[in-house]
Order: structure tokens, then sequence, then C-alpha cells
């Protein structure tokens, strides 16, 4: 099962370190990353397999917007199909 | 493949646009409860409610963290209650507290169903039932209840709108040291639909299968917010916008809705795709028609604004989904839109108006505050007046009023949460006592016979 991480908030450093860590020690595995920085805004899309996850997804997205908190940025973990089914035919 | 923009797109949506799964409905079929002894009849009630919906919330709850879109709430739908009260007879209320009982062990914060059908005349259990209406809705918190009074195919059932008047105007008073909460649980439908997820007009209609889950979405916030980023496009460019939106929210609708019933193990009814708003700002359809050129929702153009948006709406959705049912529209609940209580307070907005609009859009006059001295009567042909404009037009319609007990045009009534607060507002008191007092059926019309 995928899932897309998305990270949004003010740049600075150790983001994606600290995610693609929370990601490892879980078992998740990263596909795709794609990120931009417009001016000091950071936006960050990745595409992780959360098949092996060692959590329950949801604790999985606690944790992550925890994370998100700690460093005054908004990451939120949604299944994939959300996506896909909304902007497809 | 997903792209950035689509990500980020979805993503506002659901942050800043108030996109929501506004309810997921599970409607469960009373009929297998049927038993002459009433006290038999509420066990069996009870066990099947709580058997079939056990992990109803906990599921809501799960999808919710899963595909991150939030889910408001989590309800259940019963047959008419009417219904089995014709087996059993016996006191209603007891089956409004096994209701509330079962609601409170799974932890739904609505059921609806303490209905009756009675389009055509009253059969048995359907007089006790609405009777036991007022006293109902005031021992309890949790049950909602409908009384359909007229069809195209049946016409107008006279008598059941002139006891409605009556049984509003007692639920208001009975229930006047809590906001007059209990008409805000009570609406009166023409044509109503068997499948309707929503509140206060949920209820699990005959035909139906033993247990269903059915979803209702919702986005105002959405659908402004789209029609925002084009303020020079022609109207055709508008309606196109809003039939992608509605594409994309119902989508989100058929996705909670698949998952909820393959992991209930109980099949898919409908995506009910309507507009629902709720009273906190960026979630209003008065807004959307404000978004769309009027200064204010109530303004001539209202009408026509809104019969383009629910149209685009019901376009944009029906693609979106397998199985579309319910009011499917656009809802213009007064007290319930943070936008049509700022336009009748200004004085935009009219009953008159609101009247014009239900028949362009999917339900009726909803979370109407009026007068606490409004007779019976006036009650009753507003009904009569809504369920014609039903009838012709082969259209649900519905009254949801509130006669607020000790206040007058001017005072405001506030029931918190999602019920919002209302304005008191003007109705013409020139009296139509007699023609309420003819009693009768006004007939079916000719659109009824379409075969």
């Amino acid at each position: 099962m995928r899932s897309v991480i998305t990270v949004v908030g003010k740049d600075m450093v150790g983001i994606l370190s600290k995610i693609s860590t929370l990601c490892a020690e879980n078992g998740v595995n990263v596909i795709e990353v794609s990120q931009s920085i417009l001016q000091d805004m950071f936006c960050m899309i990745m595409i992780v397999d959360v098949s092996k996850c060692s959590l329950p997804f949801g604790d999985f997205a606690d944790r992550l917007s925890t994370i998100g908190n700690e460093m005054n940025l908004c990451v939120h973990a949604m299944h994939e199909d959300i996506f896909n089914s909304m902007h497809k035919i | 493949m997903i792209n950035t923009r689509d990500i980020l797109e979805t993503i506002g949506m659901i942050q800043d646009e108030h996109l929501d799964i506004r309810t997921i409905t599970m409607g469960i079929s009373l009929l297998d409860c049927c038993n002459s002894n009433i006290d038999s009849a509420c066990i069996k009630i009870y066990d099947k409610i709580t058997r079939k919906a056990e992990h109803l919330v906990k599921v809501g709850e799960d999808i919710e963290k899963e595909y991150g879109i939030p889910i408001i709430n989590k309800r259940i739908s019963v047959t008419p209650i009417a219904m089995i009260l014709a087996a059993s007879a016996g006191d209603p209320v007891k089956y409004a507290l096994t209701l509330e009982k079962a609601s409170k062990a799974v932890g739904v914060n609505f059921i609806g169903g303490y209905s009756a059908l009675v389009q055509k005349g009253f059969a048995s259990g359907d007089e006790a039932l609405i009777n036991s209406i007022p006293e109902a809705l005031s021992v309890t918190d949790h049950i909602c209840s409908s009384v359909n009074i007229g069809s195209t195919k049946a016409g107008i059932n006279m008598d059941a709108v002139a006891l409605m008047g009556k049984i509003i105007r007692q639920s208001a008073e009975m229930t006047k040291d809590r906001n007059c909460i209990g008409p805000a649980k009570l609406v009166v439908f023409c044509n109503a639909p068997d499948d309707n997820p929503f509140m206060a007009g949920a209820f699990h209609g005959p035909g139906e299968p033993d247990c269903v889950i059915n979803v209702g979405v919702s986005g105002p916030g959405v659908v402004s917010s789209a029609i925002a980023k084009i303020p020079n496009g022609n109207i055709t460019d508008v309606a196109d916008v809003v039939k992608k939106t509605a594409f994309k929210i119902t989508r989100i609708g058929q996705l909670v809705a698949t998952q909820a019933s393959q992991r209930l193990g109980v099949p898919f009814g409908i995506v009910d795709l309507s507009l629902a708003p709720t009273p906190a700002i960026g979630d209003s359809v008065a807004h959307i028609l404000e978004e769309m050129g009027l200064e204010k929702c109530g303004a001539h153009g209202t009408t026509a604004t809104l019969a383009l948006l629910n149209d685009a709406v019901k376009k944009g959705g029906t693609m979106a989904s397998s199985h579309v049912g319910g009011l499917s529209g656009a809802f213009i609940p007064v007290s319930e839109d943070a936008g049509m209580i700022d336009a009748v307070r200004c004085g935009s907005l009219s009953i008159e108006k609101l009247e014009a609009m239900t028949a362009v859009c999917s339900v009726g006059l909803d979370m109407i505050v009026i007068p606490g001295d409004t007779p019976a009567e006036i009650i009753s042909a507003i009904i009569a007046d809504e369920a014609a404009i039903g009838m012709v037009n082969t259209k649900t319609t519905a009254v949801r009023v509130i006669p607020a007990i000790g206040r007058e045009v001017g005072d405001e009534l506030n029931f918190g949460g999602l019920l919002g607060s209302g304005p008191v507002m003007k109705i013409n008191t020139h009296s139509p006592a007699k023609f309420i007092s003819r009693g009768g059926r006004i007939p079916a019309p000719l659109q009824a016979l379409k075969n």
C-alpha cells in the first residue's frame, strides 16, 4: 500500500532527514521524493510504501504530525487512493 | 501518476476549504424486529442495531486517519418506526427510548427513522407515532423524526398536513426551555427519498436492503474557492468549474463509501453528493451564490444562480460515483449557513425568496426560525405550499421550521454546534385556517401519469 507524505512550511535544516529517519525506523520505504523551495517556503512530497510499516498507519501518521508540529511544519500522510480517485476519470 | 499540483490541491481542499465527508450513515431494516409485543420488539431492535453498527464509529475513525479526510458524523437510519408500531401497538415512545439507548451504545450522534409515511392516508401505527413525536423528541437527544405527507404519485394528504402544523407547535412548546430544539429534529417531507443519509430526514425506506452504507459528502467551501479563481469567467465557465469540483468531491465520497462498506461487510448503498453547509466560516452555500456575482444571497438572481449550482453539482457528481442517491444537490438550511444567517439579518433574504429557491435545489424550507406565536394553521399552510412545489415538480421538498416560543422577529435562537443559530423570520400572518380545516387530499397531478 502506498501513501503520500506532504510537508509544507518554512525551510530549515533537517526536514528531509527527520522524515526519512522516521520512515526508515518503521520499515517504510521511500519510493519517490519531490521537493521545491520557493523563497523560504519549503514543500516536499514523498511517495512511500507502507505495506511493511511496523506501526498501524494511523499511529505512523500521528508520529509524522508530531514531528511536523515540533518543526512548525504541516505534515500529512494520506493513502494514495484519495489522490488517484479525485484526479482521474 | 499523481502529480504535485493535484496533491497540493487536495490538501488545500481538506485543510483550508472544509472538504469533508459529512456523514457515514448505516441504514438498518427493522422489519425483522416486528413483534406483537412491544417490549420484545424493543429488545430485538436494540440487539440488531448494536450488532450491525458495533464497529461503525471505529471504522469511520480508521478511514479518517488513513485517508486524511475528516468524517464528521457517523449515524444510523432505520425503518420508519410507524411500520414497526403497526405490528405491536403500545406506547411508541418506548421505541424512541430504545433507539436512544442503542445510539449511545454504539456511539453515533443521531438515529433517524422515528417516522411515518402517510402520503395517501393513515395506516395502522401512523397516527399514534405522529402524535407521540413531540414527547419522543423531548425525552431523547439523539432521535430524528420525519413524516412524508405527499408525493407526486399520491398527491398531498391535507389531514396529515393539518396535524403536522400542530405537532410542530407542540414539539416547540415541549422544548421551549432548550431553545425549542424539538422541531429542529423533525422534518415534514413531500417525495421523501428512502436512502437519504443526512439528518434530520434520514430513514431506511421500505424496498431498501437489510443493511446498507450511505455516505453524504460536502464541500461548499471548495466550490466557493474554485469559483473565486475565475472572477471573469462567463456562466458556462462557472458551471464547468462547479461540475469538475463536484466530481472531485464526490469521488472522495465514493472512496470512503466503498472502504466503509468493505470493512463493515455491509453493501454500499449510495453517495449523496449534497453541498451541505455548516455555520463555520468558509463553509457556506450562500457564499457560493455571492461568489457567482450577487451582492447578497436573497437578491434577485438568487434563484437562477442556485438552479445553476444545483444542476452542475449533480452533473459533476453523477460521473464520480457508481450509485448516486439521497437528496444530492445544494442544501439551504438557514441556521446552518453563515451566509444565509447574514442575509436574513440584513433583510436581503425572506421566506418568500427561500420558497422560490426550494423549487430549484434539493431540499425545502430548512432550519427556519419563525415567530413563537405562529398558529398551527399557518405552519400547516407553509407545509402545504412546499409540498405543492415538490409534488408538481417531481422533486423532494421538505419543511423544518422552528417556532421560537416567546420570541418574535428581531430575536434569535441559538442551538449550538452543527445546528447553528437562526434569526426569527417574518412570515405572512393572514390566516389560511379555513383552507387547512377542510382536510382531505389534494389529488395527484397529471405528472403522476407518466407510464
